[in-house]
């Protein structure tokens, strides 16, 4: 098990787990999103790559209806 | 023939073709559908968007891209809500990734209550997105040297405000407008404060390329026929501008012919 912080929220994921295995589990596999991990850009084609560790802070951003 | 000059007046920025000089947020209304229906009716081909976090627990909530088609209407996402040159920056590096944006809305705002633009922190984020590969259309105050400036450092449309965002004062400064259409290379696209339909008629006669409008639309009590409004009313101040008003007069000249009076 490791904790990380998702979107400020505290998250318990499997030890080992990738970006896109996150994505998966929250149905956010099929959206436009864009991730930053611990402060630094994820390219999509790293998604399945990037293992996630213990305090890592992830932020999942999209687009929303803004002037 | 007039049908035939219409078409020939095309709307490019940054290399991009667009149909409609009329660019619409998409904030501030009730849901999903009435923005929908709204930019649909407008007319626009391009349409703002801001990032932010996804709700990741609440797994059905509908999101934006449900209802406007990004591969259909052209996403220009921006940086509302950000104050420094360094929230912006990291904002449009994350839209980048999203889908390959390029083309993006800057704002860098400089005091709550305004939500004046930090023309400081505006220009420095400009020349480090140009480098970056950017294509920025830049909202901004009005004042002509900074609004040249921007120009300078790479700027692909020069976006003053008509007054301040949300507002509804319409054009302020009509002179400043003036003076940064006649000196620009580059669109002029007058943002924010825009209050109604004529407004936007107004802005257009004077030569503005193009507006942005999202509260006049949102706000108003039909949203759907606002929308429309401000379609027929950046067509008209174009064709206006196009077509080159009469000369002002002080004193009547009839209409009707004066010889053959009985």
């Amino acid at each position: 098990m490791a904790k990380i912080q998702l979107n400020g929220k505290k998250v318990d994921i499997n030890s080992k787990d990738t970006i896109y295995k996150l994505l998966k589990k929250f149905n956010l596999n099929n959206k436009k999103v864009a991730i930053e991990c611990n402060g630094i850009i994820v390219p999509q084609s790293n998604y399945k790559k990037k293992i996630l560790k213990n305090n890592d802070k992830l932020e999942v951003v999209h687009f929303i209806g803004g002037g | 023939m007039e049908e035939v000059n219409l078409k020939k007046d095309t709307f490019k920025v940054a290399n991009r073709k667009l149909k409609s000089r009329l660019i619409v947020g998409t904030g501030k209304y009730k849901n999903f559908k009435e923005t929908a229906k709204a930019v649909k009716e407008s007319g626009a081909d391009m349409v703002t968007v801001a990032v932010r976090r996804i709700n990741v627990l609440d797994k059905r909530k509908p999101i934006l891209t449900d209802y406007l088609n990004p591969k259909k209407i052209i996403y220009l996402p921006n940086t509302a809500g950000c104050f420094t040159s360094d929230e912006a920056l990291r904002t449009l590096r994350l839209a980048r990734e999203m889908g390959g944006w390029k083309l993006v809305k800057l704002e860098v705002l400089g005091d709550k209550k305004t939500l004046y633009p930090n023309m400081i922190e505006t220009i420095k984020s400009t020349k480090i997105l140009v480098k970056e590969g950017f294509k920025v259309m830049v909202y901004c105050t009005d004042d002509p040297l900074l609004a040249k400036k921007l120009e300078d450092c790479g700027a692909s449309a020069i976006m003053p405000l008509a007054s301040p965002i949300g507002s509804g004062l319409g054009l302020q400064n009509k002179v400043n407008i003036s003076l940064i259409i006649k000196q620009s290379k580059v669109p002029v696209i007058v943002d924010a404060g825009i209050g109604t339909a004529s407004d936007a008629t107004i802005a257009m006669e004077m030569g503005c390329d193009g507006v942005l409008i999202n509260s006049a639309i949102a706000n108003s009590k039909n949203p759907i026929r606002m929308a429309r409004a401000f379609k027929n009313a950046v067509i008209s101040g174009r064709d206006s501008y196009l077509a080159g008003r009469m000369k002002k007069n002080y004193f009547a000249t009839p209409s009707s012919p004066t010889d053959g009076l009985i």
